[in-house]
């Protein structure tokens, strides 16, 4: 039960940061439309990174 | 974390460690250094060849700027001599113009005092005739006998006549 | 298309290989009552028991299975070869000698010793006892687990696609031998190579160094990508869902980025220049932490939860079909089913190739860190 709990609160947390990371790139790209690439790398990098963290904490649970 | 390190499998490490290993080995020797030596051959041989159309490309463009300098000099010259034919011949039209005037001048003159010459020939020739003429009459008036007046008169007459008619 | 056709009969030929042999091996099996793997699958427990069975590595090759209408068990499937290291030295045998079975009641006697699997893990049985007993937990009181270098499933996926890897790109290596560009199928791997090599490995790692881990980059991602691939066929192999594998692929990463690393790496690692000499053990401690743990943690965990996370929620949504079938019907539930799980795959594919590339980006910026001269800084 608090398992479920805690994994709630991790989805909660990683969807807010990939939120943050995606509607930041999408600002970026339209700002500046000749960096997509660039930025779209540095967008999976991070959001990558991120991903490690929640999935980590998820197992930890688990 | 208990389920995972529960379902971590030491043997299937083990086991799938060698055959990377051995799999990675493989695909370097066999695979990747050949594949990745001849995308660079291939590279490099694309940018040299790129780079040999650009210099012949270059060459072409030094060629035909050579080519149109060579092309304006020769027009500069031609229009030079072109330049230079016309005034000699205007030099020599004038020249010839000048002789032909002074040559026909002094022909005229020439042919004026030539002219001068034979009239006062042909007058003096006149006057001598004239005299003869004269002195003839005279000696036919004076042969014949001057016996009547009437006769004298025509005498006269006919010779006048015969003078009118000359 | 001369290749593509020598492909498709290479293909051909795997195909009749693996029929016969599941022929060969579909002798029928006696019905144990106690079986709990392929059984039929109804209720919601049923469901998350096949798919937790199905997740985890497997010690037989099962296509499919079904009960006859005389009540028999057949499988589908031919069975695999079990090798152990035990306290009596090696001791191997085919895993059909367990009969299927997957919860400790089919006990395998071999030197002396005896053997049971459970959960597809094998567990050896202590001396003089009889039976398996379990405590509330369900976990074996009088078993311990037994070095297992068994031939599983897996471990038969690595080595198919390790071939198929081999076959592909010693063709396209064979190829340059004789003509500039490639034809056939090499034709289409050759942008691939392009791609890793330009996109991910020569951004990443630098243009000085690039060339050295270039074929280590390469491998990884078209040895992830493709057993990604291979997960979503019916085949049915979770080989990049497995811990194991993933720790591994992490741990090549961890010793390539970490022997490679240059003198100043290590310099700013362990006594960071620039920073007051107190503080600088705490950063010692926090940079070895992220780059000897959390870097090959978070990369092999990343990889496994991925895969796993979607077979899960694919065969979830398969059996949305029987979960719902009472209040939907069977069309339905059926439609359902099929409608969702389709979308799901066209997802997975597109994770199979994102993990496979973001594994190799990972590894590639984790080298670039390690190798880079730090000569313009400080």
């Amino acid at each position: 039960m608090y398992n479920l709990i805690g994994a709630g609160l991790i989805v909660i947390g990683a969807g807010i940061g990939l939120g943050q990371i995606g509607g930041k790139a999408m600002e970026g790209i339209a700002r500046q439309p000749e960096a997509t690439g660039k930025i779209q790398t540095a967008m999976i990098i991070i959001a990558a990174l991120l991903e490690g963290l929640a999935f980590g904490a998820l197992f930890l649970g688990k | 974390m208990e389920t995972l390190l529960n379902d971590f499998s030491p043997g299937l490490f083990v086991v799938t460690t060698i055959l990377l290993v051995a799999l990675i080995a493989l695909m370097v020797k066999f695979a990747w250094k050949p594949i990745l030596n001849s995308l660079e051959e291939r590279e490099s041989g694309i940018e040299n060849a790129l780079a040999a159309a650009e210099n012949a490309r270059k060459e072409m463009q030094n060629l035909q700027a050579d080519n149109e300098k060579l092309i304006k000099e020769a027009r500069a010259e031609r229009d030079a001599m072109m330049k230079e034919a016309r005034v000699i011949r205007d030099k020599m039209i004038a020249e010839a113009k000048e002789d032909a005037k002074e040559v026909t001048a002094g022909l005229i003159e020439k042919a004026q005092a030539s002219i001068q010459h034979e009239k006062q020939a042909a007058l003096a020739e006149i006057k001598k005739n004239v005299a003869e003429l004269s002195i003839g009459i005279a000696e036919s008036v004076l042969k014949k006998e001057l016996s009547s007046k009437k006769d004298q008169l025509e005498l006269v007459e006919e010779l006048l006549k015969d003078v009118t008619l000359n | 298309m001369k290749i593509a056709q020598k492909t498709i009969k290479f293909f051909i030929s795997i195909a009749i290989a693996l029929f016969t042999l599941v022929n060969f091996a579909a002798v029928s099996e006696k019905n144990h009552d106690d079986q709990n793997d392929g059984g039929r699958v109804n209720s919601k427990e049923e469901v998350e028991a096949y798919i937790l069975h199905h997740i985890k590595d497997s010690h037989d090759f099962s296509l499919f299975s079904y009960t006859n209408d005389a009540g028999e068990r057949k499988h589908i499937g031919f069975p695999l070869p079990i090798i152990l290291w035990t306290s009596e030295g090696l001791i191997t045998f085919m895993s059909s000698e367990f009969h299927h079975n997957d919860d400790g009641h089919v006990i395998v006697e071999k030197n002396g010793l005896k053997f049971v699997k459970i959960h597809s893990k094998i567990y050896e049985l202590d001396k003089a006892v009889s039976e398996v007993t379990f405590n509330e937990t369900h976990h074996a009181t009088n078993a311990h687990k037994v070095l297992d270098f068994s031939i599983t499933k897996s471990v038969v996926g690595v080595l198919l696609i390790g071939f198929l890897l081999l076959f592909w790109f010693s063709r396209l290596a064979r190829q340059y031998k004789t003509q500039k560009i490639p034809t056939g199928f090499a034709r289409v791997l050759e942008p691939l190579v392009i791609y890793v090599r330009d996109e991910i490995a020569r951004p990443n790692i630098g243009e000085k160094h690039y060339r050295r881990f270039t074929g280590y980059l390469l491998t990884v991602f078209f040895f992830i990508w493709v057993l990604n691939l291979s997960g979503l066929t019916p085949l049915g192999f979770n080989v990049t869902g497995q811990l194991a594998v993933t720790a591994c692929l992490a741990i090549f990463t961890l010793i390539i980025y970490s022997v490679s690393g240059t003198k100043s790496y290590w310099m700013h690692m362990i006594w960071m220049p620039g920073v007051p000499k107190l503080i600088r053990p705490v950063l010692a401690i926090i940079e070895l932490a992220g780059a000897l743990l959390i870097k090959p943690f978070s990369l092999l965990v990343r990889l496994f939860a991925n895969i796993s996370a979607g077979h899960i929620v694919v065969m979830s949504l398969i059996a949305i079909m029987f979960t719902l079938k009472q209040s939907l019907g069977v069309v339905g539930a059926t439609g359902l089913s099929l409608v969702l799980s389709f979308f799901i795959t066209l997802i997975e594919v597109l994770v199979a190739f994102l993990q496979a590339y973001i594994f190799t980006m990972l590894s590639a910026l984790f080298i670039g860190m390690a190798v880079e001269d730090h000569a313009e800084h400080h």
